[in-house]
């Protein structure tokens, strides 16, 4: 799905002088962003800093902005919740809006990377919050995205589904490469995953830097203290050089 | 090449609301049948104590037992008159829903699907629903004669409001969320129609054919009072000439079974369709 079909697709992401205002009140103000092929870039920002509103921007979801945006042809989103219908079943989910023949067959090899091959009958409103979103992942991946747009996918799940979710997005993102925008208030999470972090803040991109650390990363390094610091810094979170964070995240 | 995004005209805020309620579900191991028995219970507590009341005249002398009700009936399908009777009158209900349920379906579903013409038919039919449509039968037969027209003209409006309320409700209130995520995934118009809107729609639309089929039958009484000489609402004018309450009786037993069946009906039609709810059951 592009902006507009008419349109030759573009590979990466490219933002230019996005603006976007609800009620007279901007949201974001000329944002530029750019994410290359294959790249995966975390979007981090308080709560009311517009990063989900440039996700739906980017995702076509949103078309009250103004700017220039360029897409490639294929897009899929995965939203916090996951938005399911419930009056299907997980497979009939999984393709879709897909057209073509084999579509069970290509759900169900959706549904075998996110390890759920057994659940493909079931009716969404049986499985666990953890289950459900990586049906949403498969409907995601199905689509063969250039493109993957998470927006907070991970914020519903308990810690330690989160964590699993999280590795399954790493290792799906190292096999198919697309580019990933990941919307977060985790600064962990931002970290574990991206190659690069923008932090959004008042409408414009505040700060924006590669993470550098080889995959698969542990929180345990000393740059990833270095950084996880300087991000709630900028996320205006005061810590103190020496403290010990034990929970999942930074809200 | 950077596409160029316009701003888009701003549309009013869609009302959210969820589609199904979420909660738990007692299951107990109960013996087989003993729900159904249950089910029967009821009924046959009221039958008993109707016939209790009628032989022992706590109901007066003008009620029929059910025995009576029962030998009277017998009698009536014996005759053949019965049967007579009772196929014109499914005609007449039968005409009339096939008209005005797709009718009633089709005006919810313009205004749901489209917002222009709800603003333009919402409020004709709106104030013609205020309007009780029983009302309307002297006047459909001077319009209509006094032939069927008058009468499935008749039965055709009453279910028609119920459902057109119920389809426009259903629709507005599917999780405008869902609606997104289908179109993020390449669904077009038709497309989001079929498979989000409808079926989240639809445990309201059912709750519309429920209420359109009681209405259904109410105005088939009220049709049937007047200027015909068939019917089981004729049936009933006739035996109140000659005071035979039994016959009543039986038309009234038959109005209370045919409106049981056809809940039945939608109900099944509800197991079948909305077998992914997990909705309160009851403890």
């Amino acid at each position: 799905m592009s902006v507009s079909p008419s349109l030759p697709a573009y590979p990466g992401v490219r933002v230019r002088g996005v603006t976007r205002a609800f009620d007279g009140r901007v949201v974001l103000d000329r944002v530029d962003l750019d994410i290359a092929p294959g790249e995966f870039v975390a979007l981090l920002g308080p709560s009311g800093s517009g990063k989900s509103t440039l996700l739906r921007i980017v995702g076509g979801i949103d078309t009250g902005a103004e700017g220039e945006i360029g897409v490639p042809g294929k897009v899929a989103v995965v939203f916090q919740e996951h938005r399911l219908l419930p009056w299907e079943r997980v497979w009939r989910n999984v393709t879709l809006g897909l057209d073509g023949g084999r579509l069970r067959e290509r759900a169900v090899a959706a549904l075998g990377e996110v390890g759920l091959t057994a659940r493909a009958d079931a009716w969404p409103g049986t499985l666990s919050g953890g289950e459900a979103q990586r049906v949403a992942l498969a409907r995601a991946l199905v689509r063969t995205p250039e493109l993957l747009l998470l927006d907070e996918p991970f914020a519903a799940l308990d810690a330690l589904t989160r964590l699993k979710a999280q590795r399954l997005v790493e290792g799906l993102w190292a096999e198919h490469r697309p580019s990933v925008l990941l919307v977060t208030h985790d600064v962990d999470e931002a970290l574990l995953l991206a190659d690069r972090v923008v932090l959004l803040g008042d409408g414009v991109v505040a700060e924006e830097f590669a993470v550098g650390m080889d995959r698969p990363r542990s929180v345990e390094v000393p740059r990833f203290a270095q950084l996880r610091r300087r991000l709630l810094g900028g996320l205006g979170v005061d810590t103190g050089p020496d403290q010990i964070r034990t929970g999942k995240g930074s809200e | 090449m950077p596409a160029v995004l316009s701003p888009a005209p701003t549309r009013p805020p869609v009302s959210v609301v969820p589609v199904r309620t979420l909660a738990l579900r007692r299951t107990r191991l109960l013996l087989p049948g003993v729900r159904q028995l249950r089910r029967v219970s009821g009924l046959a507590a009221a039958v008993l104590l109707w016939w209790l009341g009628a032989v022992q005249g706590w109901l007066g002398s003008t009620t029929p037992s059910p025995a009576a009700v029962w030998r009277a009936g017998v009698e009536l399908v014996g005759s053949g008159e019965y049967g007579h009777h009772l196929l014109v009158s499914l005609e007449r209900v039968g005409r009339g829903l096939l008209i005005g349920i797709p009718l009633g379906v089709a005006l919810g579903l313009a205004a749901g699907l489209t917002r222009a013409v709800e603003d333009v038919i919402d409020a004709p039919v709106q104030a013609f629903r205020m309007l009780p449509h029983l009302a309307l039968a002297p006047v459909f037969i001077i319009w209509f004669g006094i032939g069927e027209t008058s009468k499935t003209m008749l039965i055709l409006i009453g279910p028609v409001f119920p459902l057109y309320i119920n389809v426009l409700h259903g629709i507005r209130g599917v999780d405008n969320r869902l609606v997104e995520a289908a179109r993020s995934c390449g669904l077009g118009r038709w497309g989001l129609t079929r498979r989000v809107i409808l079926p989240g729609a639809l445990p309201q639309i059912l709750v519309g054919l429920r209420q359109a089929l009681g209405v259904g039958w109410l105005t088939l009484v009220v049709a049937e009072q007047t200027a015909t000489t068939s019917g089981i609402g004729y049936l009933m004018t006739d035996a109140r000439e000659f005071l035979r309450t039994d016959v009543m009786f039986v038309v009234l037993v038959t109005y209370a079974v045919l409106g049981v069946l056809s809940d039945l009906l939608v109900r099944l039609m509800e197991r079948r369709a909305l077998a992914w709810r997990r909705g309160f059951a009851g403890v």
